[in-house]
């Protein structure tokens, strides 16, 4: 039995088109459609309820010391209100999950994971238990709702002070109110565009989603569903868990050696990253045939097979399909010509840089 | 959601008009409300045989690719090439976004009129 968000009835009045997805009810799209929805967030605004992503405390006098021991990033030297995205890794290097990691305040630290890994990632993180610190899984009592693109800050400013603003990038107020309600706001997101994530009481979800819609109604801001922000993080080159990480995948393996500090204290999967010949890569590719490459699918140098798709679609504001794939080494220079086989028909591709999109590269 | 009443429809939502021995195949209404934003279309050649019930290209929306089935056996005599390149004429207007025609017609599928292919539909949403 799927659980709903708090947004659930929200989402069916407004039109919401509702599927399954990682153990939630959420909206795939609305009446609008995944590319009306894509394209709100590159060039207005787009409201999503990410209130399935699971929400973990981290709290004592060695939640530092802890985080340090079972993530793959260096949690030292952050000020409150920081945010550091990391991976959890298995002992031989497979991906737990990825996350991101908020530094409150000294000894509290706060973590976003994956809803589909929640419960796994919460039982690693309890098994795992050192010192003086606890874990405590919170994700029922708080709602997340995301608010992207480039008009999402003016919408913002009209029910947030600008002091309340985090200040930089991947930091968060952990201290706001929007409307009378109590929120963090954190300027991070999963879409290429800007913008915010909001985290409440799961209470104040439906009077905090009303609110938004109201305030950025006029500047053309709509709700997306998970539809756009799957072809938003793809079109900007955002791994997703399950497509290019997960317990067979190093974080080495798939471009984020940027959250792995090897030269840190001992951590869980050290040894196994640090030993550890690569020899397959994350790529960008741009199809240059006729079709859509989707996860999955084999990839082809000439005729011999060098890797695999994890994730393709059809990319709406670039105009043409992309995909990403795990290939081997050898073959992931930018500007190679790969194939890949798209139910019994070769597809010609061309490894691109990642991301494929971004606010200042546009076109 | 349209339903003309000149069209015979499939159960697995295509629409055809068989007129002077030439059918006219498409996608419904109800077929592309369901799969969203197409932005691929795969048909078949100028000369390829069609099998009723089998089929005869595919389509693909920004989420999932789904398979088109020919109402009809026959012969393809000419297909929409403005597909190829503009595969949202088929949410814009199913019932103008012809995929092919086919002539030497030997045998058809199971197909409803306007009226049973909307009551078809709605039993299908409510599921």
């Amino acid at each position: 039995m799927e659980k709903t968000t708090p947004l659930y009835e929200t989402h069916k009045k407004s039109g919401g088109k509702i599927v399954p997805f990682a153990g939630y009810l959420l909206p795939v799209q609305y009446e609008t459609g995944v590319i009306a929805e894509h394209m709100a967030v590159r060039n207005a605004c787009g409201l999503f309820d990410v209130s399935h992503m699971g929400e973990i405390t981290c709290v004592g006098p060695d939640a530092l010391r802890l985080l340090n021991r079972l993530l793959t990033n260096d949690f030292s030297n952050m000020y409150d209100g920081q945010a550091r995205y990391s991976i959890m890794c298995y002992d031989d290097g497979g991906c737990v999950d990825d996350l991101i990691v908020y530094k409150v305040r000294q000894d509290h630290y706060f973590i976003v994971v994956n809803a589909a890994n929640k419960d796994k990632d919460f039982a690693w993180m309890k098994e795992h238990e050192e010192g003086d610190a606890v874990f405590t899984d919170i994700s029922d009592t708080v709602a997340q709702i995301a608010i992207q693109g480039p008009k999402a800050q003016e919408i913002l400013a009209r029910l947030l002070p600008e002091e309340s603003f985090p200040a930089k990038y991947y930091s968060a107020n952990f201290d706001a109110v929007i409307g009378g309600m109590k929120c963090a706001v954190s300027k991070t997101g999963y879409t290429g565009s800007g913008g915010y994530e909001l985290y409440m009481a799961a209470a104040d979800a439906t009077a905090m989603w009303d609110l938004l819609i109201k305030t950025g109604t006029g500047d053309g801001l709509i709700p997306c569903g998970l539809g756009a922000r799957d072809t938003l993080r793809l079109e900007a080159g955002m791994p997703l868990y399950g497509h290019e990480m997960d317990a067979t995948i190093s974080p080495l393996e798939t471009g984020l050696g940027f959250a792995v500090k090897l030269q840190k204290n001992d951590f869980i999967g050290r040894t196994a990253l640090a030993s550890k010949t690569i020899t397959r890569t994350r790529v960008g590719l741009k199809v240059t045939g006729r079709g859509i490459v989707r996860e999955h699918m084999n990839v082809f140098f000439g005729d011999e097979q060098v890797g695999v798709t994890t994730s393709g679609t059809h990319a709406p504001y670039l105009g043409y399909p992309i995909a990403m794939a795990l290939v081997r080494t050898d073959n992931a220079a930018v500007g190679t010509k790969l194939t890949a086989d798209v139910r019994g028909r070769k597809v010609e591709m061309e490894v691109v840089p990642l991301p494929f999109y971004s606010k200042t590269k546009k076109k | 959601m349209n339903f003309p009443n000149e069209l015979r429809y499939s159960k697995s939502h295509e629409w055809v008009k068989i007129e002077d021995g030439v059918a006219v195949i498409g996608l419904t209404d109800y077929a592309q409300h369901e799969l969203g934003d197409l932005v691929f279309v795969n048909l078949p050649e100028e000369g390829d045989e069609l099998t009723a019930g089998e089929a005869l290209g595919d389509v693909e929306s920004v989420k999932a690719v789904s398979d088109v089935y020919s109402p009809v056996s026959g012969t393809v005599s000419e297909i929409n090439e403005e597909l190829l390149d503009h595969p949202e004429l088929i949410n814009e207007a199913p019932y103008d976004a012809w995929f092919v025609r086919a002539t030497d017609i030997t045998g058809e599928e199971e197909l409803l009129d306007a009226a049973a292919y909307e009551a078809f539909c709605k039993e299908e949403s409510e599921k």
